[in-house]
């Protein structure tokens, strides 16, 4: 298989060089392991990554996933961010996390917030090893539930005062920016900041159920540089998984590593044991083993034929000639991939405009290799979306979706 | 976080909290205790880091690791960034 066509010879990894010359030929083990314990969710997210809903019946069971931990810990994975689904709905959980501390593996857990109760508070409160990720995606429950479901912007504050009343501090809360929060962002770091919590803001990806709302969901090309300019004027204090660098092109990068990670630095083990290049490319394209074959994850990152090929060199293609590259490096693979754009040429949110036309064409996009949505209606179902806008710049300001933005 | 400055006669070691992990451009190093994680990016560096503990002063370990006479500057300024973010802490007598 060939993800990108055009390729130089190989020229082998630097001996010195900057660091991000040296990731892009990969690492012994990877730095940003997500792992998502569960297809299983109480929620049905609009913009699911990973298209949850429902229990897979092949799902790792306990001993395999202790197994796994004992690998992570050989290969010196400090840390994984643990995901899911919703990870807590796992009735083993908890005893994963102990165990996992236990070998000297970090953990930090998305979650809903749903079970964390002032008891489980208390408890993650006591251990440096567990970092805990709040999801909330808006700064008022009008917007956050349209996207998250009914009654989980209270689910989520709740979450947050039960874990700053146990003295927990720096836990993150997580936002996935999109069209109707990027005004948002200000009363984000407020709540933030009223919870002891550290802000983290991420990028709205076409994965998953998140192909089906993208169009709806990304934000405007304004809204990406009002993003970007909030970004370096707030970048020391958010965090942002690296996931902007596509708004490098806008001039100064920033913090954090520019550089596409899958397969490189990062990768993604799901419920069933398959690993992929990254969090946002669950698609059989993407599929480099499964932690059930012989030499387990460690044989799976080291040696599959796409994690090799993600670290062979690679050009830019179509973008080989924009002043930007550098910076850029062509964005997201995953964002390209799910929205029917080539590999090698501009990210669909490119910020010089230069999938504008990729963009208006007609296309065939890959659609999803796996859905494990809810078939029927969740209780905390998302709500349909009636915005009125916050801050009126403008008396003929009509759209409902740009508080304080004249429509040009 | 100590505020001894490093220097060539100063005895230190690896924090108890940090552990590395070898990769071809240096280390990881990662703090359990901060959950941070930073790169030594030489692969002598680790070196030095890794013989700290056991060498009664960081010029020792510093000649150890085959550090030549014009680098040990830099050495010990690297050194001086890995104190002051928590890595590496004085060895208590």
């Amino acid at each position: 298989m060939t993800l990108t066509p055009t390729r130089p010879a190989s020229t082998g990894r630097p001996v010195v060089g900057k660091l991000v010359d040296q990731f892009e030929h990969g690492l012994d083990a990877p730095i940003c392991l997500t792992w998502e314990l569960t297809y299983a969710c109480n929620l049905a997210c609009l913009h699911c990554l990973s298209s949850s809903g429902r229990r897979d019946p092949r799902e790792l069971s306990t001993e395999e996933c202790k197994a796994l931990i004992d690998e992570f810990q050989r290969m010196q994975i400090f840390y994984v961010n643990i995901g899911g689904g919703e990870p807590t709905v796992r009735p083993d959980f908890w005893e994963l996390l102990d165990y996992a501390v236990q070998h000297d593996v970090g953990v930090k857990f998305s979650t809903n917030g749903f079970r964390i109760t002032p008891e489980r508070a208390a408890m993650l409160a006591a251990t440096d090893y567990v970092d805990v990720q709040i999801s909330l995606d808006g700064a008022t429950a009008e917007v956050n539930d349209h996207v998250r479901g009914a009654g989980t912007y209270d689910a989520a504050l709740k979450a947050m005062g039960n874990l700053q009343a146990a003295g927990m501090t720096d836990f993150k809360l997580s936002v996935v920016c999109t069209r109707h929060n990027i005004s948002q962002l200000d009363e984000f770091k407020a709540i933030a900041d009223k919870y002891g919590a550290q802000l983290r803001l991420t990028r709205l990806r076409p994965s998953g159920r998140g192909a089906d709302v993208w169009d709806e969901l990304h934000p405007l090309p304004e809204q990406q540089r009002e993003l970007y300019d909030w970004l370096v004027a707030n970048g020391d204090k958010v965090l942002t998984g690296d996931s902007f660098f596509h708004l490098s092109a806008y001039g100064e990068a920033l913090p954090g590593l520019n550089l596409c990670g899958a397969g490189r630095v990062v990768c993604l083990v799901d419920p069933i044991g398959d690993v992929y290049a990254c969090p946002f490319a669950i698609h059989d394209t993407f599929l480099a083993g499964n932690v059930r074959s012989t030499g387990g994850f460690d044989e799976v990152w080291k040696h599959s034929a796409l994690f090799e090929e993600l670290r062979s060199p690679q050009t830019g293609g179509a973008c080989s000639g924009c002043s930007a590259f550098d910076t850029c490096r062509g964005g997201c693979m995953a964002a390209k991939f799910f929205t029917g754009l080539p590999l090698d040429g501009p990210d669909p949110e490119c910020v010089k405009g230069h999938a504008d036309e990729l963009n208006a064409a007609e296309r065939e996009r890959p659609g999803s290799s796996q859905d494990h949505s809810h078939k029927s209606p969740v209780r905390n179902a998302p709500v349909p979306l009636e915005l009125t806008p916050t801050r009126l710049s403008s008396p003929c300001d009509e759209n409902p979706l740009l508080p304080g933005r004249a429509v040009g | 976080m100590s505020t001894t400055p490093v220097t060539a006669d100063g005895a230190w070691r690896l924090s108890g909290s940090v552990a590395l992990r070898p990769e071809p451009f240096g280390a990881l190093a990662y703090d359990f205790s901060t959950r941070r994680l930073s790169f030594l990016k030489t692969p002598t560096l680790v070196d030095v880091v890794r013989r700290l503990g056991d060498s009664p002063t960081v010029g020792i370990a510093l000649t150890d690791a085959r550090v030549a006479d014009d680098e040990r500057p830099a050495y010990i300024a690297a050194l001086a960034g890995l104190a002051s973010g928590g890595l590496i802490e004085e060895q208590t007598p």
